[in-house]
């Protein structure tokens, strides 16, 4: 048996695949700048390439521009105080959605409750999505008794009907916006917090957080440094479904007339057309317009959801 | 060519050494899962012993090979020395110090290299903040010469043949071949300056013609830093090729442990005769293959466990040594039979006392 | 001997999203009945594609060229109905997730006994006394086709699987990687049945692994693949013990045998890493691994020369007289 010309204990270069040039820059900080950008315009990429994502997305910038004139744009307008014109009067040049019973313009209630309706959405949601990814991530990374006791008041909350606690609640608490935010925060995170679990259980098992932990790491740098982060795309295609629940839901407290009365939502313009009859007098315009923008908002938030979660989720993608 | 022909060379461990790592006497069991109602009414898990009474010295410098099929406790006891597995029993020094309560500065010290290196590398993380996570989190901005972490995280990336390192920082793992990312998780445990690698079969998913590299690069470390190493493997060609002793294990004991040439090629137990039966190598399919049931922790039997397999005891050749009813009753503890060779084997035991009472 | 497989020129490219990916090269390769053909080389080599492409079990965008004979006629040119009946009667394949193969609410006796009746081979009887005995055949006792597949270890699992394989008597078997997942102990247990039964009944097999030792044990002939090409060929115990090809030399010294003092406290292997597919190096593949590389590697595609008795090296070095200035011109 010949012995082996085999390479002594050498140590060479090991070759590296070259994936995209890569600047020759010194600090690490700026690199990683480029290389998150890059990323960013990946995805930005592949998002451009599903027509449903692009529709909701142009719906959304829509109503946002609609949401941000009804802020900054002339107050004069658009106050709903003031009356104008003919009562009742059906879609015109001049009232483009027709008015209501005091003669305002619908149209200027519909850009005006568009502000109170995206803002309930959206901060609603922040709270909910922060009490769930927290109660998903201590109950899937501790486990045990911890996650069981806070799986259990999960499914409790996911087993009541959520529209009589929110009424409940806000009855309680009064009616104002906070309270509002507050009760569709406190009633909609149990979904959010089993989906978070699910995906924290599995990361929790992944090698690399038993070698953070060999390497020394406490749980808060485990949770902070690979679980927070691995979990986050799922969080974030959540977050966007779960404002258009929280869109409807604040509709369907308005409309029960739970809302602030005096920050008037799109659930509001239809509580008032549904109390002043509307239907009976044959104010279409009244109810369909709100309606249309609630949908459409909650479509394009579902549609945009959809369109990232097929990128971010691997599984989903080839299909 | 034949095992015997091959004459051993001096082991490079000797008792001298200084001991790193002792472990007295460990034990680890797990509670089989039970259902509901069988828990209601009291019913608990299968007790399964997983470590079961192991005893062991590491020494300084020395590379030790844990072997053994799956199910003998041999990851199981790297994790408990690691102190990622609550022990039941027994005790761990490290230094001839027990381990404190707050591991964190023995983790410093004590480093491992996994299986997977795919799934240990965090996928969002870069190699720069994988590699520099082990000094973040030891709370270390400076190397013991003022180094910025910066040139730490390079030394530990060239250490571990990733060179040039500024070209490995900014990538992710999913751009590395497996051999690359083992490397990388070489150089993030590497950087913490530790005496001790335990590597839980550090090779096994790695491409055959990159095995070799991977292996070399932990003998040079070992060479260079004075590292102490632990290899859990199930491959005995791969402890004949690195390690200085080595350990079998079976069903939660160390049934051998000895210099590797002698382990390896003048093995005393019965259960190392097998393990080496199996290598596969031309026609070595006439050999012997134990039959009977694969070991299972949860239920251990008595007397020598390796009693039910032991082809000793199958031959009718204990009872012709009279050593039977032992085998089948009574456990046994390792015993020195040659220096530094230890074994539990009651036949092992007789022909190492016929031997010193001819001498 | 007749040949049972012949492979003339195949060559594979797969789809995908970035272009064409060239997973084998141009490969010759023919089984001889009743041989076993080792088929040695690292992930990403084409040995498993090469396996899928016998039983037309590629992606279905997948291009094959080249021709696949089996027992006389072309795998590529047949119909989908032939297809069906060449496939398990004509060759059958023993993957290597035994554990993933077989349906987990269904009993083992029925899933084999499936295969059988699937082939029109014999009524549900007829099947039922098959599924017996081929039960026994490879160890496991009859009764234990009413088990479920959880109730069977690893072992037993892969017994199965190669009981389902052997259903319609196949003229060849294709095994790939069907010990890896397998304990030591276990895994020499299954080779030694498949040697045996290949030895019974006389059936030819492929035996696909990264594990030159493993091949070593079980085949007749070796054939190592590196970045889609056959590099090495020949009879199995000469090309393992005296490799005519650099690559073939590293595969063997990564499974080293114990007692060789030249392996020990030395772990060799060779620096850098397989090839990737979509990116195959000029010249020679393996020359930017290679300890004996020199300047012609990179330049000229080596051929599989003869390197001795009924073996064929595609190594520059191999050649008596040195093919490099007529491949110049």
């Amino acid at each position: 048996m010949q012995a082996p010309p085999l390479r002594p204990q050498t140590d060479p270069p090991a070759p590296v695949r070259e994936p995209e040039s890569l600047p020759e820059l010194r600090s690490p900080r700026r690199i990683r700048w480029i290389r998150r950008r890059r990323a960013l315009a990946r995805f930005w990429k592949e998002y451009r390439k599903s027509g449903m994502g692009m529709a909701g997305l142009i719906i959304l910038v829509l109503f946002l521009a609609m949401a941000l004139f009804a802020i900054f744009g002339d107050d004069a307008g658009v106050d709903p105080s003031r009356t104008f014109g003919p009562v009742l009067a059906p879609p015109s040049r001049d009232y483009p959605f027709g008015t209501n019973d005091l003669g305002i313009s619908v149209l200027t209630l519909v850009v005006q409750g568009s502000k109170i309706s995206l803002l309930v959405g959206l901060t609603a949601t922040v709270l909910s999505m922060t009490i769930g990814a927290a109660v998903g991530v201590i109950a899937g990374y501790r486990g045990g008794g911890v996650d069981n006791l806070l799986m259990r008041v999960t499914d409790f909350g996911l087993v009541l009907p959520w529209l009589a606690l929110a009424i409940v609640l806000a009855s309680l608490i009064g009616q104002s916006l906070g309270a509002i935010i507050l009760v569709i925060g406190v009633t909609s995170w149990p979904a959010t917090a089993r989906l978070v679990r699910a995906q924290v259980l599995s990361i929790r098992e992944r090698p690399y957080i038993e070698r953070a932990k060999a390497l020394g790491g406490s749980n808060t740098h485990m949770i902070v440094r690979h679980v927070l982060p691995n979990a986050m795309p799922v969080i974030l295609a959540n977050t966007i479904l779960t404002i258009a629940i929280a869109i409807l839901s604040e509709t369907a407290l308005s409309f029960l007339g739970l809302g602030d009365p005096t920050k008037p939502s799109w659930g509001t313009i239809l509580e008032d057309a549904f109390s002043a009859g509307a239907t009976t007098l044959g104010a279409w315009w009244w109810i369909a317009a709100p309606g249309v923008c609630i949908t459409l908002v909650v479509l394009a938030f579902t549609m945009c959801g959809f369109a990232m979660d097929e990128i971010i989720n691997p599984r989903l993608k080839n299909r | 060519m034949s095992r015997a022909e091959i004459t051993a060379v001096p082991p490079a461990s000797t008792p001298e050494r200084e001991v790193v790592i002792e472990v007295r006497d460990l034990r680890v069991t797990f509670q089989g899962r039970v259902g509901l109602f069988e828990g209601l009414r009291g019913k608990k898990g299968t007790l399964s012993r997983a470590v079961d009474g192991v005893s062991l010295q590491l020494r300084r410098g020395e590379v030790l090979a844990l072997a053994g099929e799956s199910g003998c406790g041999k990851t199981t006891l790297a994790r408990a020395i690691m102190g990622l597995q609550p022990v039941d029993g027994g005790e761990i020094e490290y230094e001839g110090k027990p381990l404190p309560r707050n591991l964190k500065p023995y983790r410093r010290k004590v480093q491992m290299v996994f299986q997977d290196p795919t799934g240990t590398l965090n996928p969002r993380q870069t190699i720069y903040e994988i590699i520099a996570e082990g000094l973040r989190i030891h709370g270390i901005d400076r190397g013991p010469n003022g180094e910025p972490e910066e040139q730490l995280v390079a030394t530990a990336l060239s250490r571990a043949g990733l060179r040039p390192p500024e070209r490995f920082f900014l990538r992710y793992p999913h751009e590395l071949s497996g051999g690359q990312r083992q490397r990388v998780v070489i150089a993030g445990a590497l950087v913490l300056e530790p005496e001790v690698i335990v590597a839980d079969e550090p090779v096994s998913n790695l491409d055959a013609s990159v095995r070799g590299e991977i292996l070399q690069l932990l003998m040079k470390l070992r060479d260079e830093l004075e590292l102490t190493i632990i290899i859990v493997t199930h491959d005995l060609g791969l402890a004949w090729t690195v390690a200085d002793r080595v350990a079998i294990m079976y069903l939660g004991r160390i049934v051998e442990i000895g210099p590797a040439e002698d382990v390896l090629l003048r093995p005393e137990h019965p259960y190392t005769k097998a393990l080496l039966d199996v290598v596969p190598e031309a026609g070595g399919l006439e050999r012997p293959i134990l039959t009977g049931e694969p070991p299972d922790p949860t239920r251990i039997p008595e007397g020598c466990r390796f009693h039910p397999r032991c082809p000793v005891v199958e031959s009718g050749r204990a009872a012709e040594l009279g050593i039977e009813s032992r085998c089948r009753r009574e456990d046994l503890a390792l015993r020195e039979l040659a220096p530094e060779h230890e074994a539990a084997c009651y036949e092992a035991f007789i022909r190492a006392d016929a031997g010193t009472a001819t001498v | 001997m007749s040949e049972i497989l012949t492979l003339d020129d195949v060559r594979i490219t797969y789809q995908t999203s970035s272009g064409g990916v060239p997973a084998v090269r141009g490969v010759d390769m023919a089984v001889q009945t009743g041989e076993v053909l080792g088929l040695a080389g690292e992930s990403g080599c084409g040995k498993s594609t090469i396996a899928g492409a016998i039983l037309r079990l590629l992606p279905p965008k997948t291009k094959i060229e080249g021709s696949i004979v089996l027992e006389g006629e072309n795998v590529l040119e047949m119909k989908p109905g032939r297809l069906r009946a060449v496939r398990w009667t004509g060759a059958s394949i023993v993957f290597q997730g035994a554990m993933h193969a077989l349906n987990p609410v269904q009993r083992i006796g029925d899933q084999i006994a499936e295969a059988i009746t699937v082939h029109q081979q014999a009524g549900e009887k007829e099947a039922r006394v098959r599924v017996g005995s081929l039960l026994e055949q490879v160890g496991l006792p009859t009764r234990r086709m009413r088990d479920y597949p959880h109730e069977l270890s690893g072992g037993q699992k892969q017994r199965v699987m190669i009981a389902m394989a052997l259903a319609c008597s196949p003229a060849l078997v294709i095994a790939d990687e069907p010990t890896t997942a397998l304990d030591v102990m276990v895994q020499a247990q299954v080779l030694r049945l498949m040697k045996e039964l290949q030895r019974d009944l006389g059936v030819s097999m492929i035996f696909i692994t990264h594990d030159l030792s493993v091949l070593v044990e079980t085949s007749d002939r070796l054939a190592i693949m590196y970045a889609g090409k056959i590099v090495e060929e020949g009879p199995a115990e000469t090309v393992f013990h005296t490799p005519q090809h650099p690559y073939t030399e590293a595969l063997a010294a990564a499974f080293p045998e114990i007692g060789d003092q030249r392996f020990r406290r030395k772990p060799l292997g060779l620096g850098g890493d397989p090839p990737d597919p979509a990116a195959v190096p000029s010249g020679c593949s393996f020359h930017p691994r290679c300890p004996k590389a020199f300047e012609e590697c990179p330049v000229i595609e080596p051929e599989l020369y003869p390197a001795g008795e009924g073996r064929r090296a595609a190594c520059l070095l191999v050649p008596a007289e040195k093919p490099r200035t007529e491949a110049r011109v």
